[in-house]
């Protein structure tokens, strides 16, 4: 645990413009303590992590007390808060990863079995494909008991997100931005709900707008904070992708969706698989991969369908279909299909896509 | 000497009799025209001046004055000269006065004293048999040009009269008797407005797009359509008028008028059988969509009462065009005030429209990717306000059919013959209903059903209502799109000739929705 003087401190420098993790840690070693560090004149910061004092010029320049008690003030507020390094909720996981952030903020709640997480990460484009299997593996993990992490992004992440809340488990969001500042907007709503249900995590202070810069970094948190990472749909150079790279340099499982082998989404998984990344056929192929202290599964319900209604679903099992196409597989003319499609829908089973297609829920 | 002759002015499809007041005195030659003409009925003066010299009768050198009463109402058109060169005939003796009582002209002269056909006779005969209703009136002969003739004798309750020029009108008032000019012309002049368009059974694929044309047609529902572009939205909108029901006597009579007014009837044609199909381009201005002018006259909207209007391309249309179409889409009509005054012109039309899903077209095409962002895709879906996009009963997407379905080599599915047949009773039906419930003056077919006649109109059995419910609270209808789902079920219930609307019907209506 830190004095609270010197855990200002470290709030402090670590905002520091110029300051990542690896800088800070740098410093730190340096100096001794944040503190030190905060308080050595210009000169004593030459060649600290291969940078002059010039380089150092603007880091150095935005050193004022104001920094300190801005940050205070904000944190007073109450809604959100920091966990630093030495303190003891500090996510173990990412404790052990090269270069830990030094500061993470925290919007929610962090629990002792979030150390049995699986972070999901994919496309921003989802295939319907794509946010099925997605849905269904957040879903699996959720019912399990596994927090399930990712990055709060379009595509696949909001799906990932949201599939752990509806099986009522937890899950965390790591952003790119401070965690007063939601990215994409549209997905306002859904941070209200993990902030109840989990956490929103941040690297960065609060009132940092997101940048692209950050992605890459807030990456290396996603796959820290886990055991594995799933990536579902990721095209070739892609974020997902760099989040599988880092989670196998700090020694984390990596799994991958296949997909069809024409689609530009699943390239980026099938050449992870060929790297040696595990093909995730169903929920249970993470389960024993990575098997967490709990396992409690919940029931998936059962339904009674009508025959009609099981033709209809078993052709949308796959991909999503037009109504022309369902016609020409099921058989039944447009009026009746009309129907099936309708009462389907009620029952939660299927949905429409933009564009008139239809894909099982 | 003074003359009276009547005559018939348009307002809109409101005729009013005009008395033309001819007074020849002493003094210096002059003709003058008052009570309010407008520019071409004063230059009546110098046709009629002409067209009773060259048919062989005088032209008074005296002092003419003219009156078209009532004197506050403007006058459109050229209809009157006819009134006022017998006027002056009668005011010189040259015909006896006496002979005009109980007639009502019509007619534009040429110089050489030939009748001219004018627009909008039909609806000038229609007002007179209004009139006619007055027992005080007496029984009206209504004189037209021969051209006009087969047009207003359509209206059987008045004896129509056609005449060839000055002379032989003169002649005929004098005789009693009036050469059966034209008469056998009434029913070969009978014409559809358009050709027919493409079969239906030439249209592969898009099962779903073609039964909504089928329900669309038989319910008189609004219909939209959306997909990427080339994948035949237009070609399907193209053969829904060979699957539409014909006009009803009543139905014909209203189109016939307002194309008539609107100066819109093809050369030869006096009466419209098939349904209106108007296709505006979406570069037309508002007053020719909607209706406007000077003097205001129908727009594409009116011309497409008891037909189709079919907006190709919806968004690109201008926002005021697409907002204005909200209030005649509600009630049938448009009424356009202008500083002449106002007019009303029925507008009851079926609103056929096809859109892309996107600005590039292929938003939600599995083959082609879409390069709009989500916002672009957002705006363009923008530019068809919530409340226009409510009141589309039918909303269906078309897609980009398989290979083998385009190039397959007998035609597929039904012909647009056998979808009419079903489509023709589901509208007798409807009509036999309305019929019953005492609405048939206001609506001819299920998508005009205001929310009260959907309550006499539609009964829901015990599923239907459940499943009807359960939609409403978990597709999050509005109230407008709940009623326009029991609209669209009781047409597709009338397509299997059943008066209980049930599950399965609801069930198919839901399924024309578009998120």
């Amino acid at each position: 645990m830190l004095l609270p003087q010197e855990r200002e401190c470290w709030l402090a420098l670590a905002a520091l413009p110029g300051i990542g993790a690896r800088r800070f840690h740098a410093l730190l070693k340096r100096f001794g303590t944040a503190q030190a560090a905060w308080l050595a004149n210009e000169q004593e910061w030459d060649g600290v992590g291969g940078l002059t004092s010039k380089g150092w010029r603007k880091t150095l320049a935005a050193r004022k007390p104001e920094l300190i008690t801005r940050l205070q003030e904000r944190l007073a507020l109450g809604d959100l808060y920091a966990v630093t390094l030495r303190d003891e909720i500090y996510p173990e996981l990412l404790r052990h990863i090269p270069d830990p952030p030094p500061v993470l903020y925290v919007k929610g709640t962090l629990q002792p079995e979030d150390r049995d997480a699986i972070a999901i990460v994919g496309t921003r484009k989802a295939s319907p494909y794509g946010e099925k299997v997605c849905r269904e593996i957040a879903n699996g993990l959720g019912r399990y008991g596994r927090t399930v992490i990712s990055g709060l992004a379009r595509g696949i992440d909001g799906v990932a997100h949201r599939g752990a809340l509806a099986a009522g488990g937890r899950t965390i969001a790591v952003l790119a931005s401070g965690v007063d500042k939601i990215y994409p907007p549209e997905h306002q709503g859904l941070a209200l709900q993990i902030v109840a249900q989990g956490a929103l995590v941040s690297e960065y202070p609060p009132g940092t707008p997101a940048e692209a810069g950050r992605f890459p970094a807030r990456n290396r948190i996603i796959s820290g904070l886990a055991q594995g990472v799933i990536v579902v749909e990721a095209a070739e150079k892609s974020g997902a992708l760099i989040t599988a790279d880092q989670a196998l340099e700090q020694g984390r499982e990596v799994f991958a969706v296949p997909g069809p082998v024409t689609v530009r989404h699943s390239l980026g998984c099938h050449r992870l698989i060929q790297q040696g990344a595990k093909l995730v056929v169903s929920i249970e192929d993470i389960l024993t991969e990575v098997p967490g202290s709990l396992a409690v599964a919940g029931q998936a319900p059962t339904m009674a369908l009508s025959a009609q209604e099981t033709r209809v679903l078993s052709k949308l099992h796959w991909e999503p279909k037009n109504t022309g196409e369902l016609v020409q597989a099921t058989g039944l003319p447009g009026a009746e299909l009309a129907v099936v499609l309708t009462l389907l829908e009620m029952k939660g089973l299927i949905r429409q896509l933009p564009g008139g297609r239809f894909a099982s829920a | 000497m003074l003359a009276q002759v009547n005559s018939l002015a348009l307002e809109g499809l409101v005729a009013q009799t005009i008395q033309v007041e001819v007074d020849v005195a002493k003094g210096l030659p002059a003709f003058d025209l008052v009570g309010l003409p407008a520019t071409a009925v004063r230059e009546a003066r110098e046709r009629v001046r002409s067209a009773i010299r060259n048919s062989g009768f005088e032209f008074p050198l005296q002092r003419i004055t003219v009156n078209l009463a009532p004197a506050n109402v403007r006058k459109e058109g050229s209809g009157l000269d006819v009134a006022i060169a017998l006027g002056i005939l009668a005011a010189t003796g040259q015909i006896e006065t006496g002979l005009l009582a109980g007639w009502y002209f019509v007619g534009e002269l040429a110089l050489d004293g030939s009748l001219r056909r004018v627009d909008g006779v039909l609806a000038m005969a229609w007002g007179l048999v209004q009139q006619q209703r007055d027992p005080a009136i007496g029984p009206v002969r209504f004189l037209v040009p021969s051209r006009n003739q087969a047009e207003a004798a359509r209206i059987e309750q008045i004896a129509t009269f056609g005449g060839q020029n000055l002379r032989a009108v003169a002649e005929g008032l004098t005789k009693g008797i009036f050469p059966p000019v034209g008469l056998g012309e009434r029913t070969d002049q009978v014409e559809c407005l358009e050709q027919e368009g493409p079969d239906l059974a030439h249209i592969q694929g898009q099962p779903l797009a073609k039964r909504a044309l089928e329900i669309a047609a038989a319910g008189g529902h609004n219909l939209v359509m959306v997909g990427p572009p080339g994948t035949g939205k237009t070609l399907l909108a193209r053969s829904l008028p060979s699957i539409m029901p014909p006009l009803t006597t009543q139905e014909a009579l209203e189109a016939t008028m307002i194309h008539s007014v609107a100066g819109a009837l093809a050369n030869g044609v006096s009466w419209i059988q098939s349904r209106p199909f108007r296709t505006p381009h979406h570069f037309t201005t508002l007053a020719a969509l909607l209706g406007g002018g000077r003097p205001p006259r129908p727009g594409e909207i009116s011309l497409a009462h008891h037909g189709i209007l079919f907006m190709d391309e919806w968004p690109e249309f201008s926002r005021e065009a697409l907002e204005g179409l909200r209030q005649p889409l509600e009630d049938g009509w448009l009424t356009l005030s202008r500083v002449g005054g106002t007019v009303t012109y029925p507008a009851r039309f079926m609103l056929l429209a096809s859109m892309n899903p996107c600005l590039c077209g292929f938003a939600g095409d599995p083959e082609n990717e879409c390069r709009c962002t989500p916002l672009a895709i957002e705006r363009y879906h923008n530019r068809i306000s919530g409340p226009l996009w409510d009141r589309m009963d039918l909303q269906v997407a078309v897609f980009r059919p398989e290979y083998g379905l385009l190039r397959q080599e007998s035609p597929g599915g039904e012909t647009s013959a056998v979808v009419q047949e079903r489509v023709i009773t589901a509208r007798k039906r409807q009509l036999r209903r309305l019929r019953q419930v005492g609405r048939f003056r206001q609506v001819y077919a299920n998508g005009q059903l205001t929310a009260e006649m959907v309550r006499e109109t539609c009964p829901l059995d015990v599923k239907a209502e459940t499943l009807l419910q359960s939609a409403y609270d978990r597709l999050g209808l509005s109230g407008r799109g709940l009623y326009r789902t029991i609209k669209v079920a009781r047409t597709i219930a009338d397509l299997r000739g059943a008066d209980l609307i049930e599950g399965p019907d609801i069930a198919e209506a839901l399924q024309y929705r578009l998120p």
